[in-house]
């Protein structure tokens, strides 16, 4: 598997960390309360199809990086700083 | 037997081998296999189950019967396909799975029992009584379980990993692969091509056509030569590309060094991981037996593999041949023993309408229903129009048709098509996304066709990448049709076999069928069809024709298994090459390891680090002697102990505080400069994720320690936060862990030590406790801390690691002067369990602030991660296990980690279970052992006595539970 | 029809022509008293256990491929009973206790072999986290022996003592440890449930949960709709998108967990050996192969196949340990989706919709499960309320925060198990 890091380029999967659903980086208000905050820490829409999921270039430059991805087929579709999709969000 | 003028073998070179103790000789370029048979030997092997004697049925790596163990010791290599092996002087090759021999296998009592033995057998006995199944039944199956064996030994092989990238792989160097990667070659792209073979050419070294006016043979080695000379070109023979994976990578095997003992300074195999921009497979297609009773004896062979043998290594299979099949292709086989001189004894083709097509008897529509000879094959019989006749036959060579080798373009999930044009499986484009199946693999079976596909598939290739198509020229070829009618299985009453290895016959699979075993999963799980070291490449096809047939449905719907890599097995030591021995991780050595070991110190790891148990001196008999006067130096003089393996980060910014406070639980943003700080952070699950100080050594310049354990999580987390979470805040952050030396001089006369060393004397005011600055000790400047792991007036010094080892050094001779020393990892952790101190044993991720007493420091001004998740209900409070300290009422009993809490009478069971010890000390200041633990409720229950149960090491110990700070609760020593 | 030797013998020779089948292939009823999504391990037992301990045998498990088709079929067949949370300790332990019977119960062999398994530790903080867990074993009533360096040798004298980059300080023998033949297990299950009169509909696909007024009312498959008060979502690996059919958002992750079989060869490995600092463990199975498995590929996944960093990982944890296994070739690698929860523990629940229960969330660790989750499963369908063995995998604990169950201690949240 192989993930082009926005700023590195495509490279090889073993120089990520992976840490799953992209919703991570949408954190809740602290008093959000407990079904939003169950739903951010714990339930999981977990498509078969395309997903966005976050990867971090640990070995490489660091970038939490926004990885939008096929979990059926592995394709990986569009990749993007964490930081640059939430700005794209807001 | 050897044929005269034909075959790629140097003549000029003998080579000789020995076999089950025989010498035998053959040439250079023989395998094992060639060899054997120039040799007229046709038992080779046994079968998995029955014992069958069997010879070599294929010329290649899906061979299912031909295995045997090469070399000795730790050399020893079971299950070697003799048809890969290439023959070298002084190989040692062994049968297997035979006792007492190959010639008489005791074994092969097996056979009598088959009918007993039949698909799923084991499944319906050996139940009761249930004990005996361990103890009898289980050894019984055991003993006849594997083929080869291990030698038990260790590893004494090189194995190698490597990477490669290109535009284009090939996979495949017959007519299709060479044409592909010479066109593709030709438009400058940088190509590989790779082939299991020793020499490429595929089909065409085997076959007797010409290609452009030439032999085949002579047609792919001119090409060979002419790729080699292109500077884009990487050749690689003997590499089998094992598995298709994502993104154009791929795993290929490379066997460089299996074929000769005289290159010494070359790895065994080298796995390589190959990353290619478009892929095409050339794979070619594989052969496929026909069913019929007893078609397993040595000497019925493949037909294409017939010719191989005589085509390529100028081996007759036999001295009178049969031939046996439903398509064209067979015929070839006829031709070209008659025309080397080999008596044809009759071509058998089952097609009624088959046309002659040699100088030899055609049976046209009729069928081999079995066959005789014990060991090897004495002769068939064949039902025809006329009757049934018996053969006098040495070799029967069987065609059932062709298979593409579709294998890894399903390596990606994808299912191949049933194509009824040539009867078999063909694979569809980007089944693995950017590789396209070409030539033989995708159905095309004529050596023009083939040729034609290469080109095609490179141009498309190319075009793919935005590459202009090269205008390159077909080879003149044979174009001949392939014609074929199915035929799976000869009606007979015996057994006729499928996975030859296994034993799976053509009855099992129709008893599993019947039995409802009729997915062609179940089928497979059920017989073991298909499960053997060929993973089915010779039978699964007439499998489930057979399946399809017994459950009344086509092919098409019945469906394949599942096709996995790796294409041919894989040596776990050339996948995990490097790793053997301390490869498998990195080792991380701290600046004063030199140092350390000088003085003779144990080193125990921490994760990768290595860190000094103790520092035994002479006359000590007992870690616990040296452990006990290094805990006395930082109680009484100076200990100097290395904590470099602390995570260290470094974080500067306007927003650097902000950011602090909202990954720990308490406040940093309000720490003065030249003041350190203990910290506690957080998971987002409002567990305990790691602990540590950390110092404003400037208004805008915090420096974070970790635990030695999380540096790199950490690390990661605040990353995460800073990028993903907070990424408007001004900060930036860099792991400094291997950039600090840093030293913990602890016990009362620390400061005094320092003094003597630094340029500018410190002291209280300077200096207080949970003060930091920076000092300089000559030119190198470094970085005081005034923290304590131990409880005792301590500091830690960092100076630039190229310094660590003299300043160690420096320290800890200052030290013994003064009545102190170094000390290691088991005085630091009696240190800090006398002062209750935590680590990772206790926070082990389980834990939350509240349960080790530090609820009040989630600061109820702020958010911070993790602040949320621990309100919920069931993370704090009293029915939470709590931290407490525990002190043996008899101070004679040593107290032991992991064991569980019990209320003084209670029965040692689950439901009584009231916590569980995490760390164990002695402490030479209490002069008893000490442990720490969870306790539920415990923070409520100082002064109980409970009783700690190990019934691991046997032990029963009344304790009482304490506050976790054993020594010095107000915390004078350390201030002072 | 009865398995036995005798039966194998007059089989034998008769020429093996009054075999029958395993299950009966069923025309899907227009309504059962129960259903269960899923015809995998957990699926099975729970039909089982429903027909044999609640006599519930108007009910029918729907299969959208072929039975056993899943994790049950595809992992490394390790059964142990070596949890030490409360909430997991009596749930395995009681899943174990089934399992020593399991062959004749089922009247069927899944050769389980309690051959013991070797949890391996690499330091003195290791030893005393395992004591932790041999400890909380033996409070449970099951075993569990401390054995130190050289007791290690003695049962597995071929590992690396002198270079491995861990160094072995000993291990936690835990001697009722073992394997199953994975296969066996499924197939034993469906004809005991078969035989008591459960419908096994396979390539029965259900595609939408039929829910009124709160209650669950039957489901939608590709065969047609089926009524039933009670339905029952067992379905690891897909067990978010069977779950929104009910509207339900689950802490469930796919990630896809590899297994790897070499050639057969003689006997070597006795025991199942188990290497925490590589994610490393391995077993021989009776026909010789090497069996053995690593870390998930750790990426959401439903592929069924892995990638080649995890593949070298497991080759390279192996050949430190034991490299002896060196010249052993991989024959064939697989994967499978485990359903990853966020403290690596499972649910056995019901829903927010009366009548539907949850099954999921089995992580790496399935396999050895599957008696005590259809037990547990059955028993909560039948009787509404939780078996003393399974009181704890409640759906409500990540809200909560009660009763967590992260084994490892890596976080009760996604992605760290």
């Amino acid at each position: 598997m192989r993930i082009t890091c926005p700023h590195c380029g495509e490279r090889d999967r073993r120089e990520f960390y992976y840490v799953g659903d992209a919703l991570a980086i949408d954190r809740p208000e602290p008093d959000a309360g407990s079904d939003v905050w169950n739903d951010y820490i714990h339930n999981r829409d977990n498509p078969a199809g395309v997903t966005r999921d976050l990867w971090y270039h640990e070995s490489g430059c660091s970038a939490w990086t926004v990885v939008t991805r096929n979990t059926v087929t592995h394709e990986i579709l569009d990749t993007m700083l964490a930081a640059d999709a939430k700005e794209g969000q807001s | 037997m050897r044929v005269e003028g034909k075959g790629l073998i140097d003549r000029t070179h003998r080579v000789s081998f020995n076999f089950d103790g025989q010498q035998i000789s053959g040439y250079a370029g023989d395998t094992v296999a060639s060899a054997l048979l120039a040799n007229d030997i046709r038992l080779m092997a046994r079968s998995f189950k029955y014992h069958r004697p069997r010879g070599v049925l294929t010329a290649g790596s899906e061979e299912p019967n031909a295995l045997m163990t090469i070399g000795n010791g730790a050399k020893q290599d079971p299950n070697v396909r003799a048809t890969v092996q290439e023959i070298y002087n002084g190989l040692e090759v062994r049968s297997q799975n035979a006792w007492p021999s190959l010639n008489v296998d005791a074994m092969a009592v097996n056979n009598l029992l088959s009918p007993f033995f039949g698909a799923g057998f084991y499944y319906k006995m050996m139940m009761w009584p249930k004990p005996l199944w361990e103890k009898f039944y289980e050894p019984l199956i055991r003993r006849a379980a594997g083929l080869g064996g291990l030698s038990v030994e260790h590893n004494e092989d090189t194995y190698e990993r490597a990477w490669a990238h290109c535009d284009l792989l090939v996979i495949g160097g017959g007519p299709t692969g060479l044409m592909a990667a010479l066109t593709a070659a030709k438009s400058g792209l940088d190509v590989i091509i790779a082939d299991e073979d020793s020499i490429m050419g595929g089909r065409l070294n085997a076959e007797t056509h010409e290609v452009d006016g030439m032999s085949g043979q002579e047609w792919a080695a001119k090409t060979v030569a002419e790729l080699q000379a292109m500077d884009n070109v990487r050749v690689m023979t003997r590499t089998t590309v094992t598995g298709a994976y994502d993104q154009g990578t791929y795993g290929a095997l490379e066997r460089v060094a299996h074929h000769g003992n005289t290159v010494t300074d070359l790895p065994l195999e080298c796995f390589w991981r190959i990353v290619s921009k478009r892929t095409i497979l050339a794979t070619g297609a594989l052969e496929r037996p026909i069913a019929f009773r007893n078609n397993d004896r040595p000497g019925v062979m493949n037909a294409g593999a017939v010719r191989s043998y005589l085509n390529r290594w100028g081996v007759a299979a036999g001295k009178t041949v049969a031939v046996f099949g439903n398509n064209d292709n067979a015929h070839r086989t006829a031709q070209d023993l008659q025309a080397a001189g080999v008596n044809v004894a009759a071509l058998i083709d089952s097609r009624t309408d088959a046309q002659t097509s040699g100088d030899f008897r055609v049976i046209a529509g009729g069928q081999v229903t079995d066959t005789t000879g014990a060991k090897g094959l004495s002769s068939v019989i064949v039902k025809h129009a006329g009757g049934s006749e018996t053969l006098d036959v040495d070799c029967l060579a069987v065609s059932g048709g062709w298979n593409p080798s579709v294998h890894l373009a399903c390596h990606t999930n994808g299912r191949p098509v049933w194509n009824d044009s040539i009867a078999a499986f063909v694979p569809l484009a980007n089944m693995v996304l950017g590789l396209l199946p070409a030539g033989a693999c995708n159905g095309d079976f004529s050596t023009a066709a083939c040729l034609q596909a290469g080109i095609n598939a490179a141009n498309e290739a190319l075009g793919e990448l935005g590459k202009k198509p090269v205008d390159q020229s077909v080879p003149q070829a044979e174009n001949a049709s392939y014609n074929i009618t199915p035929l799976w299985t000869v009606p007979h009453k015996g057994r006729a076999w499928l996975d030859f290895q296994n034993d799976v016959t053509a009855k099992d699979i129709k008893q599993a069928a019947a039995e409802n075993f009729s997915s062609v999963e179940h089928m497979k799980r059920f017989t073991t069809q298909g499960m053997a070291t060929d993973q089915g490449k010779n039978s699964n096809v007439g499998a489930l024709a057979i399946l399809a047939d017994a459950t009344g449905r086509t092919i098409s719907e019945t469906g394949t298994t599942t096709f996995r890599p790796p294409y041919t097995p894989v040596a776990i030591a050339a996948m995990g090459a490097g790793a053997q021995g301390d490869g498998f991780a990195p080792k991380r050595f701290m600046t004063s390891h030199a140092a350390t070991i000088e003085r003779n110190a144990p080193m125990i790891e921490a994760g990768l680090w290595f860190r000094p148990s103790y520092f035994p001196q002479a006359g000590e008999t007992t870690w616990r002697e040296s452990c006990d006067r290094e805990v006395g130096y930082v109680r009484k003089t100076v200990g100097v102990a290395d904590v470099s393996t602390l995570g260290k980060i470094d974080i500067q910014g306007k927003d650097a505080g902000e950011f602090l406070d909202f990954v720990y639980t308490n406040m940093f943003s309000t720490l003065k400069v030249g003041k350190v700080r203990y910290g506690l952070m957080l998971r987002e699950d409002g567990h305990v994720m790691d602990d540590g100080t950390t110092a404003r050594i400037g208004e805008n310049h915090y420096v974070m320690t970790t635990t030695t354990a999380a540096a790199g999580p950490v690390m990661r987390h605040l990353e995460f936060v800073r990028q993903c979470l907070r990424p408007n805040l001004e900060i930036n952050l860099i792991s400094t862990t291997e950039q600090w030396a840093q030293f913990a001089v602890a016990g009362p006369k620390s400061r005094e030590l320092l003094n003597d060393l630094v340029d500018d004397p410190i002291n209280n005011q300077a200096f207080p406790f949970m003060g930091c600055g920076d000092i300089s000790i000559g030119d190198v400047q470094g970085r005081l801390f005034r923290i304590s792991f131990s409880g005792e007036h301590a500091y830690e010094i960092a100076v630039p690691s190229r310094f660590g080892d003299a300043l160690f050094r420096e320290l800890v001779n200052r030290a013994e002067e003064m009545g102190g020393g170094a000390y290691g990892m088991e005085a630091l952790n009696a240190l800090r369990i006398e002062k209750g101190f935590i680590t990772h044993a206790e926070i082990h991720g389980r834990i939350t602030a509240d349960d080790i007493g530090m609820g009040k420091m989630v600061s109820a001004k702020k958010d911070c991660i993790g602040k949320t998740a621990s309100e919920r209900p069931g993370l704090s409070g009293e029915h939470r296990e709590q931290l407490v300290g525990l002190m043996p009422l008899d101070k004679s009993k040593e107290l032991s980690g992991g064991a569980h809490l019990f209320e003084r009478t209670a029965e040692a069971i689950r439901i009584n279970d009231q916590g569980y010890t995490t760390s164990v000390a002695y402490s030479p200041e209490l002069g008893c052992w000490l442990a720490q633990g969870f306790l539920k409720n415990g923070l409520a229950r100082h002064g109980e006595v409970v009783r700690l149960v190990d019934h691991l090491r046997d032990k029963e110990i009344l304790c009482e539970v304490c506050h976790p700070v054993f020594l010095d609760p107000e915390g004078g020593r350390a201030r002072g | 029809m009865r398995f036995s030797a005798l039966r194998v013998l007059k089989e034998g020779l008769t020429g093996n022509k009054g075999w029958t089948a395993h299950w009966r292939d069923p025309e899907p009823k227009d309504e059962y008293d129960a259903i269960i999504i899923g015809g995998g391990g957990h699926g099975l037992s729970t039909a089982y256990y429903l027909a044999k301990n609640h006599g519930m045998t108007n009910i029918a498990v729907l299969e959208k491929g072929y039975l056993g088709g899943g994790n049950v079929g595809r992992n490394t067949t390790i059964v142990r009973a070596n949890y030490f949370l409360d909430g997991n300790t009596e749930f395995y332990s009681h899943s174990l206790k089934l399992w020593e019977n399991l062959e004749i119960d089922l009247n069927y062999n899944v050769m389980h072999s309690q051959r013991g398994l070797i949890n391996l530790f690499h330091s003195d903080g290791q030893r005393d986290a395992f004591a932790r867990r041999g400890n909380a074993m033996i409070n449970q009533g099951d075993d569990a022996v401390l054995l130190d360096r050289e007791g290690v040798r003695k049962h597995l004298p071929y590992l690396d003592f002198d270079n491995a980059r861990f160094p072995i300080y000993g291990g936690l023998l835990h001697p009722r440890g073992g394997t199953a033949r994975h296969d066996a297990v499924a197939w034993g299950y469906a004809r005991g449930a078969d035989q008591r009169g459960v419908d096994l509909l396979q390539n029965c696909e259900v595609t939408g949960i039929d829910i009124e007024n709160g209650k669950v009312t039957g489901v939608q498959t590709t065969r047609g709709a089926i009524k039933a008060k009670k339905v029952a979502m067992v379905v690891a690996g897909r067990t978010s998108q069977v779950a929104a059919m009910a509207g339900m958002r689950v802490p469930v992750e796919s990630t896809v967990l590899q297994a790897f079989v070499t050639e057969g060869l003689k006997p070597v490995i006795n025991h199942v050996v188990s290497f925490g600092m590589g994610h490393f463990y391995i077993s021989q199975s009776d026909k010789g192969g090497l069996v053995f498995g690593g870390d998930v590929d750790f990426y959401a996944s439903y592929a069924q196949r892995g990638n080649l960093p995890m593949k070298e990982h497991v080759m390279e944890a192996g050949m430190t340990l034991m490299p002896m296994i060196g010249k052993a070739k991989v024959l064939r690698s697989w994967g499978g989706i485990m359903d990853m929860s966020p403290d690596g523990s499972p649910t056995i629940d019901k829903t927010h919709v009366d009548g539907l229960f949850l099954n999921c969330g089995w992580n790496y660790g399935g396999f050895k499960a599957v008696p005590a989750s259809g037990w547990a499963t059955a028993h909560l369908m039948a009787t509404g309320n939780h078996h003393d063995t399974a009181t704890k995998f409640l759906l409500s604990r990540f809200e909560t925060g009660y009763s967590l169950l992260d084994e490892e201690g890596t976080g009760s949240q996604h992605n760290l198990h």
